[in-house]
């Protein structure tokens, strides 16, 4: 009998404890993103309307080219050339980060905690700071032109261009990428590797279909891990990109800043739903892909 | 390691640190450039040690990040306890579903979404400002709240189920035995969870920007601050302080988590030979 009691004492305990997180998680987790809908579809007046959507599909601005100018869906715009940066700078990260894993995992146990140990230090330097690091270097009168110019090779104007925010963004989230592939990788049973040499797979063989295919929940959390914070950012594109252009980030900060907080929330709610649907391809594309 | 592999082990170090580099030289720069270097000073860390605002921005970040961490810890820790023992599948797909939102969420959308709330509520009981070190609070508590139950659900996932019930045979109360058997042998977890929180919340910007007031300004939100005007060197001293004491506490842990494991390994050995 108190054998029982005991039990559901411990019970009683558990849920207990489970109590104030649920609360929490209700209150300002899920609450907080129904208000980014609710603000979203409602006027300074708190009344519905579905305006700041449409302004969002709708708004245009002149954009001069040369002689040229030409009308231009504003936020279309922002979000496109948001989405085509983050891209790039995922792309280059895997590309850099994918082989800089595979290596960091085939070496030796000491040198293993030490290359990671190394990459994680910038990483625990503000993001702020990193950023303004490459502000320095990359000015008209900074330290690559003063480079450039020692050497003679003349100069370069990469500031306030997006090749700038790109390199800012990779910079920033580079270890993002390592971190999650080098885990999967360090994990990997080396057997399957021998196995498949032994069965007369070529190098190129092996990494295509066995270390890829692994590798693949690593790469997606990695791809993820950049995309997301690339996608969102708003300091960088300010620091690197002068803010000569708007990325989706800033377009919701100045909504902010000018407190237009329903069309900031517009916004951010399509950003939100779009990366919802994106994730979910991505995740059923990996499924797929390792189910074949 | 191939000689290729360590080449571009090298340009990958390259790239890493010589921004870091840049600033830590050129925080000692005599004059104001920062591409000419004119001279060791110390000037600008003595600028650094004079401006009261960067210095209050310190003592904020370190007050929010142990007040985010201490709550986060306790409460996540707790909420990790419950969910590994929920039966009702639909509540556990409902938290776990909950738990990932900050972490797969932008920091932008979390930033806003709560700011939105805290503003609403505020204007509801008519309040002139809405922001200040509560919503901050709450607002890092909760972004810190996923990682420490991710480093504690695994530990009571690998601890032995039936320790807990055979405290409690031999007599144990269920909290004594809650207190004094689970607790310790999932302590690693939430240790970690702890070092965790409290260093997400010091390097936050993003959603500390979209709630915090005027008033309570944090490190990373003064850094903003400065870098929107010129900025002068003394940043730079500011990142180079960071960036060693960050060294010394990544250096002291590996020594610790060193340690940890040479007197688990020579427990072992110890046990070995006896028998």
């Amino acid at each position: 009998m108190r054998k029982d009691s005991n039990k559901s004492g411990l019970g009683l305990i558990r849920s207990l404890a489970l109590a104030p997180y649920s609360v929490w998680a209700l209150l300002f987790i899920v609450v907080p993103l129904i208000f980014v809908a609710y603000y979203a579809f409602t006027d300074n007046n708190y009344q519905f309307t579905t305006e700041n959507l449409t302004r969002f599909f709708t708004a245009t601005s002149q954009v001069s080219s040369g002689e040229a100018t030409r009308e231009v869906r504003t936020y279309l715009l922002i979000f496109v050339r948001s989405l085509k940066l983050a891209v790039i700078s995922t792309a280059i990260c895997l590309l850099m980060g994918y082989p800089f894993a595979l290596m960091i995992s085939r070496a030796s146990a000491k040198t293993q905690g030490v290359l990671i140990t190394l990459i994680m230090i910038p990483m625990w330097m503000n993001f702020l700071i990193r950023t303004y690091a490459w502000m320095t270097i990359l000015q008209d009168t900074g330290i690559l032109n003063g480079l450039l110019g020692a050497l003679h090779l003349g100069k370069i104007h990469i500031i306030g261009t997006e090749s700038a925010v790109v390199i800012g963004m990779v910079y920033d989230y580079f270890p993002y990428m390592i971190l999650p592939i080098y885990s999967v990788m360090a994990k990997m049973d080396v057997k399957l590797i021998e196995a498949a040499r032994d069965l007369g797979c070529s190098g190129a063989g092996v990494l295509r279909r066995v270390i890829w295919p692994l590798s693949l929940p690593g790469v997606i959390s990695g791809v993820e891990m950049v995309l997301i914070p690339s996608i969102s950012t708003f300091y960088i594109s300010q620091k690197l990109g002068n803010g000569k252009f708007y990325l989706i980030g800033d377009a919701i900060e100045s909504q902010y800043v000018a407190n237009n907080l329903h069309f900031a929330a517009a916004i951010a709610f399509i950003l939100m739903l779009v990366l919802l649907v994106g994730m979910a391809l991505l995740q059923r594309m990996a499924n797929k892909r390792a189910m074949a | 390691m191939k000689t290729a592999s360590k080449i571009y082990t090298g340009l990958v170090m390259l790239f890493l640190f010589a921004p870091i580099a840049i600033l830590l030289v050129f925080s000692f720069n005599g004059a104001k450039s920062l591409s000419v270097f004119s001279g060791f000073s110390l000037h600008w860390y003595e600028e650094l040690f004079r401006d009261s605002e960067t210095l209050g921005a310190v003592k904020n970040t370190l007050i929010l990040a142990v007040s985010a961490a201490l709550i986060s810890t306790v409460m996540g820790t707790a909420a990790a306890v419950g969910i590994h023992r929920l039966r009702n599948r639909y509540l556990r797909l409902a938290l776990d579903t909950a738990t990932n939102i900050p972490m797969i969420n932008p920091d932008i959308i979390t930033g806003i979404s709560l700011m939105l709330m805290f503003v609403f509520v505020g204007r509801l009981f008519g309040a002139a400002t809405s922001l200040n070190f509560g919503t901050m609070l709450i607002a890092h508590v909760t972004f810190c709240l996923p990682y420490v139950i991710l480093q504690v659900l695994p530990k009571l996932q690998q601890m032995d189920q039936a320790l807990p019930e055979a405290a409690m045979d031999l007599g144990c109360t269920p909290l004594r035995a809650f207190l004094k058997v689970e607790i310790p042998e999932i302590f690693p977890g939430v240790l970690t969870g702890l070092i965790m929180a409290f260093t997400l919340s010091l390097d936050d910007f993003v959603i500390s920007y979209f709630t915090s007031g005027n008033g309570f300004q944090t490190l990373p939100i003064r850094i903003y601050n400065m870098t929107k005007k010129t900025v002068t060197p003394k940043m730079y001293a500011l990142a180079t302080i960071i960036f060693f004491v960050i060294l010394a506490m990544l250096l002291l842990s590996n020594l610790l988590d060193a340690n940890t494991a040479q007197t688990v390994k020579e427990a072992k050995e110890k046990k070995k030979a006896r028998k």
